[in-house]
């Protein structure tokens, strides 16, 4: 062909121009298929569940959650002791957690001399590295002794007439699982409201101390109010852990399936049953039940999680 | 906000009795893992010995023995782990700090937030059924996807984070040099982030290292030497919890020996974490 030197060249340039432009998509999709990742993983992870416990769902229908009997024997599942002993224990958690946390986070986020910052914050990021079977290690041989021999006896003394001291203090039971969690969760809800409390305008705290207020008054008047929708999210990624906390909570609660109105009771969580029993399930029904556990657990994990994040995210994207 | 009328000195009583109270409860916060440190650094010095880097589990009665087999299987399962979580989790990161601003860049970042969510004992389920009973038996194949899919949400983030830091003018003085927008990602953006990244690998390693939960019944446990990927495989936090729930005096000093040395690993990695960052912003 006898076209122009001019126009071979920018056919070539074209050329390149294709190439390039061929790379950076494949680049571009080829990325896009491992973010896809995670949304399949989420995917299949509730299809899975669904199939997985299809059985105990077709044979026990809604009475699965409603029911008390466990009994691999008769083939009877019933999952309520392990849904009691799930809120219960994670409800007390978040009892002493938020106080405490909120008061981490107030003292991090608006108090702290700089000096102090680095080493708490670090000492609290620390607590929520530890991995949960030390927490669970620590709390068989140090914290339920503490419990049973200078924290349960004291209170029953004292308070022994509410059905909730009632009973021989053993140490292992809801109260050491509520307390293990609280300490587990509590980095969890201080680290968010920390971060929702910094996204609060400076402005806001400066108004407020023009005006006259003490420290804590602008805390209270011009921070929390801000901030209160993603503190909500906060403690309520805080009760997502400490619902599904397994290791942990698995050896101090117990592990036995009722359903008491006493925190010295020893209880069982859903996290825990499945922990204990999924090797060891005599039959399909078995495994299909914990399955259906799992699912359980999984749904409002989920549910609260969505809840919480888009909570959290509209505290902190309305500043940025 | 007070009445002005009220008493200038009872506004300040309230305020430093509130500002005490946040004292206080920083210190409840932190008393528990100084409990804990302190415990496992004296049990755990009392009850580590040579042995329980280069022996076998002995059987139940028998005092010593080690845990060397699971020392090497928390390896290979946090190795197995990193190999599948790392790079699909880096290369979404990339995707979403570079191309995500769109709705399914939001629904993937959604989504890593909320698998982050997932109780791990839920992922252990998963994996189960998906690979365990395919496979037909416990292996330490499924327990590394396990760490992997606990692994991704984390290093996902991270990457996305730590990429979008990287000033445009290095993406634009790139693609001025004529260099392919790929390639300046691969070449020069994801360069620049490395040391941030290699920051949130660790914390995720870190985190890897010490679940349990997942591990039950996916790699399940093994009480002799195995590096094969299709059987089952010891772990070190599997053989905490094994321990420290049995009757045993000698099980629960090793469970104790184990908990130290899990324990310095995560806080070295930790540390070494913090001070890449602290050099970093000091620079």
């Amino acid at each position: 062909m006898a076209a122009s030197t001019g126009q071979a060249g920018a056919d070539a340039q074209a050329a390149v121009a294709v190439e390039v432009n061929l790379g950076d998509r494949l680049f571009r999709w080829g990325t896009a298929a491992f973010a896809a990742g995670g949304v399949i993983t989420l995917g299949a992870m509730a299809v899975e569940m669904v199939r997985a416990s299809a059985l105990s769902l077709s044979h026990f229908g809604p009475g699965f959650v409603t029911s008390t009997d466990w009994d691999p024997v008769r083939e009877l599942y019933g999952a309520l002791p392990y849904i009691y002993g799930t809120l219960v224990s994670s409800l007390l958690a978040l009892l002493i957690a938020v106080p405490v946390s909120l008061g981490v986070a107030i003292l991090l986020s608006e108090l702290a001399p700089p000096w102090l910052l680095r080493p708490v914050s670090f000492l609290v990021e620390l607590l929520a590295a530890v991995p949960s079977v030390i927490f669970g290690l620590w709390g068989v041989f140090v914290l339920t002794p503490w419990l049973r021999e200078s924290v349960q006896p004291p209170l029953q003394s004292a308070l022994g007439f509410l059905p909730f001291f009632k009973g021989t203090p053993r140490g292992f039971g809801l109260m050491a699982g509520g307390l293990i969690l609280a300490i587990m969760i509590l980095p969890t809800i201080s680290s968010v409201s920390r971060e929702v409390m910094r996204a609060v305008p400076s402005t806001l705290r400066e108004g407020a101390l023009a005006l006259g207020a003490t420290r804590w008054e602008m805390v209270r008047t011009a921070v929390l109010p801000y901030a209160r929708s993603g503190i909500v999210g906060a403690i309520i990624l805080g009760l997502g852990r400490a619902l599904g906390e397994t290791m942990a909570v698995t050896m101090v609660i117990g592990n036995r399936a009722e359903i008491s109105a006493s925190l010295f009771a020893p209880s069982y969580t859903m996290a825990s049953v499945i922990a204990n029993e999924f090797t060891e399930a005599t039959g399909d029904l078995h495994l299909s039940a914990l399955s259906e556990v799992a699912l359980l657990l999984f749904l409002v994990t989920v549910a609260l999680n969505i809840v919480a994040r888009l909570l959290v995210w509209r505290v902190s994207r309305v500043s940025r | 906000m007070s009445a002005p009328s009220e008493p200038y000195l009872r506004r300040r009583i309230v305020d430093v009795a509130a500002r005490g109270l946040c004292v206080l409860m920083t210190v409840l916060a932190i008393l528990p893992l100084l409990s804990l440190l302190g415990y496992v650094l004296k049990q755990g010095l009392g009850a580590l010995s040579w042995s329980f880097f280069t022996e076998l589990p002995r059987p139940v009665g028998e005092v010593g023995g080690g845990m060397a087999n699971a020392l090497a299987g928390s390896a290979i399962l946090v190795g197995l782990a990193c190999a599948i979580g790392m790079p699909v989790g880096i290369l979404a990161g990339v995707y979403l700090a570079e191309f995500g601003k769109n709705r399914f860049g939001n629904a993937v970042r959604f989504c890593a937030d909320v698998l982050s969510g997932v109780p791990s004992i839920a992922v252990g389920v998963f994996v189960y059924t998906l690979v365990v009973l395919t496979m037909r038996r416990f292996s330490a194949l499924a327990g590394g996807v396990a760490l992997g899919i606990l692994m991704l949400p984390t290093v996902t983030r991270t990457t996305e984070e730590l990429v979008r830091l990287v000033p445009d003018t290095l993406r634009e003085a790139a693609l001025a040099l004529g260099v392919p927008k790929w390639r300046a990602i691969l070449r020069v953006v994801l360069r620049t982030a490395l040391p941030g990244i290699a920051t949130g690998m660790m914390l995720a390693v870190a985190r890897a290292a010490g679940e349990t939960a997942p591990l039950l019944f996916t790699a399940f446990n093994n009480r002799f030497w195995s590096a094969s990927l299709d059987k089952p495989m010891a772990s070190l936090p599997v053989q905490i919890f094994t321990y420290a729930v049995s009757p045993y005096d000698d099980w629960h000093r090793q469970a104790w020996a184990a908990a130290l040395v899990l324990v310095a690993a995560v806080l070295v990695l930790n540390v070494a974490a913090r001070l890449v960052v602290y050099g970093r912003t000091a620079r």
